[in-house]
């Protein structure tokens, strides 16, 4: 047998564990993820132009009529908060989409027949959509201060804040990956991740205060977990106001209670389901 | 020879209520090229995933070079090669970054998956195009590529899913002269095709698959013999005039076959002269006033082969797709492109 040639076996060249390493992996697997949303700037356009809307839609149109109670201070910087947290959510649903989108290329059956770390492949897709979230929630940030809200909680605390929203996203891209890998089709999977998430974001005290709901509307939502991370969120930014009528840790560690219950629900079902994906 | 490079013992795999594999027993000898041949649905692609570790057997074992698919899969995928309609590339990424890629995902340090991705890209004759995304490729460039992520781990096994299909005559056989190239070299190979042509171009061992059921084994020659010579052809002109045609040949020499698709009817002579088989056949259709396109005496084909095995064309389109794909966005959305 002639011995210059490319297909000849040869795997001499490997010396990691059989299985691969997943560090090496998933940073491989979120830089082509990256590389995808650098290259597709239009997708990238359209994701902020959305939250972009809603700033103004609410800064200007409904803005004007609402004055959360038990809040002091202007309504923008009760409205950025919550606009934080709507971003970063809606922005992770990208994650559902490029993995519906992986899959029904076919791209996963080439990294499935890889010896690569199999569990890279989702942690390099979170990995990826983390920083291309952390992307949109600082440009709307910047687009929040231009119509006025600030930090006024300081920078330290306007850091966790953003921290914060970030570990929710986390926490929530894992819903997204179990969604587009249990709906897998490109056409659906948009619907389906937001079928629970557009409630869930509008019926909480993202754009107005709770105690404008129903009796039974208000209990969900002062209960759901968008309310507790925007609540922290407006906390950290703003600091306690008044200063009498909220503990200011509370919302906090029920986020990050929230957090920690929703990452390891469903990071465990979508890696469960990633396994078994046939 | 050393023993199998492949080894399939038993394999079978349902989903649901279809049966995809109901019991395969293949062996690719290593440095050979076995064709895996069947009409769509005959649980080609099935095997080819359960090979690649890609869907698990219900039952059977399938070995390669010794590595259990099933018990070690992490090892069994760093023999393995996966190319066709079971794998794909990025069309975001360049040819050369989804080369790179699959070169450090199979675990080479950068410079040497940089190095590798160079010398694939000169393999396949891509290196014009290496540096523009794929989405701007030729169906054909994309099959090279998508051939030539296959080859950047250097794997013991090529699996080739289908390799040329949807692809045009041209470009189909310049694919055909590329893994010629790569068997030369010693690759082993096991691919899945529909077309006959492509099994009796590429493959030392042709295994007929159909339903699930290994139907036939052997060379192309083999297969060709087990017909017994010499088939009769009868192309008529009227495709209403097929079944009428094939019972005025019974009794000619062995039980005439329909080949709907082909609006012919073909007939092995078995041990009788083709001429007086020829003649008769002649006088018959004549008084029975069918219109011939075309009549006359030849070696068989591999499709001849198909169709006395099985009963139907190779190439005839089958109720359902192969469940083996289980992923009907995927499959029409590769083809689409």
């Amino acid at each position: 047998m002639t011995a210059t040639t490319i297909s000849m076996p040869n795997t001499a060249a490997s010396t990691r564990p059989v299985g691969g390493s997943i560090v090496a992996d998933t940073l491989v697997i979120a830089r082509r993820n990256l590389t995808r949303v650098v290259r597709t700037p239009q997708l990238v356009f359209f994701q902020t132009a959305q939250p972009v809307m809603f700033v103004l839609l609410f800064r200007y149109v409904f803005g004007g009529a609402i004055a959360p109670a038990g809040f002091e201070g202007r309504y923008v910087d009760f409205l950025i908060p919550g606009i934080l947290v709507q971003t970063s959510l809606f922005s992770g649903a990208g994650t559902a989409f490029g993995l519906a989108e992986d899959i029904s290329k076919g791209i996963i059956d080439r990294f499935r027949s890889l010896p690569m770390a199999r569990s890279a492949v989702l942690a390099g897709r979170v990995l990826a959509d983390m920083v291309r979230t952390l992307f949109t929630t600082l440009l709307m940030v910047g687009v929040g201060m231009l119509v006025g809200f600030r930090f006024h909680n300081g920078f330290v605390n306007g850091v966790f804040a953003i921290a914060l929203v970030m570990l929710f996203s986390f926490a929530f891209s894992w819903f997204f990956a179990l969604t587009g890998l249990v709906v897998k089709n490109i056409e659906s999977v948009e619907i389906a991740s937001f079928t629970p998430i557009f409630p869930l974001t509008f019926a909480a005290s993202t754009f107005v205060p709770v105690q404008g709901m129903p009796g039974w509307l208000q209990a969900f939502a002062k209960a759901q977990p968008i309310s507790q991370v925007v609540n922290a969120t407006r906390t950290l930014t703003q600091g306690v106001r008044p200063p009498t009528t909220q503990a200011a840790g509370r919302p906090t560690v029920y986020s990050l209670l929230w957090i920690a219950g929703l990452t390891v629900v469903f990071a465990s079902l979508a890696i469960r389901k990633y396994q078994k994906v046939e | 020879m050393a023993a199998a490079m492949i080894e399939i013992r038993d394999i079978a795999r349902s989903f649901g209520e279809t049966q995809a594999l109901a019991g395969v027993d293949v062996d690719v000898p290593a440095g050979s090229v076995v064709g895996l041949l069947g009409p769509n649905g005959a649980g080609k692609t099935t095997l080819v995933r359960i090979l690649a570790t890609l869907l698990l057997p219900d039952r059977g074992t399938a070995s390669i070079d010794g590595v259990d698919v099933v018990r070690q899969p992490a090892r069994a995928r760093s023999y393995i090669g996966l190319a066709g309609q079971s794998a794909a590339v990025d069309e975001t990424l360049t040819g050369r970054e989804n080369l790179h890629m699959v070169g450090r995902l199979y675990g080479l340090p950068k410079a040497e998956a940089t190095r590798r991705a160079h010398d694939v890209l000169e393999r396949i004759s891509l290196t014009d195009a290496a540096d523009r995304p794929v989405r701007t490729y030729s169906g054909g460039m994309r099959r090279r590529l998508d051939l030539g992520a296959s080859l950047v781990g250097r794997p013991k096994v090529l699996l080739l899913d289908e390799p040329t299909t949807g692809l045009d005559p041209r470009t189909r056989l310049d694919l055909w002269e590329f893994i010629r190239e790569l068997v030369h070299e010693g690759a082993t190979v096991l691919l899945t095709t529909q077309y006959l042509e492509e099994a009796d171009e590429l493959a030392d061992r042709i295994v007929v698959i159909d339903h699930g059921l290994l139907i036939a084994e052997g060379t192309s020659d083999e297969l060709k013999a087990r017909l017994g010579g010499d088939v009769l052809v009868v192309s008529l002109r009227d495709p209403a005039d097929l079944d009428r045609c094939a019972v005025i040949l019974t009794g000619i020499a062995e039980a005439p076959q329909v080949d709907r698709r082909g609006g012919k009817v073909t007939v092995p002579i078995g041990d009788r002269v083709g001429v007086d088989v020829l003649a008769e056949a002649v006088r018959r259709i004549d008084s029975a006033s069918i219109r011939a396109a075309d009549m006359g005496i030849r070696r068989p084909s591999l499709d001849d082969v198909f169709l006395a095995l099985t009963g139907h064309s190779a190439e005839e389109e089958q109720n359902g797709d192969d469940p083996g794909a289980a992923k009907p966005a995927g499959k029409s959305g590769r083809k689409h492109k």
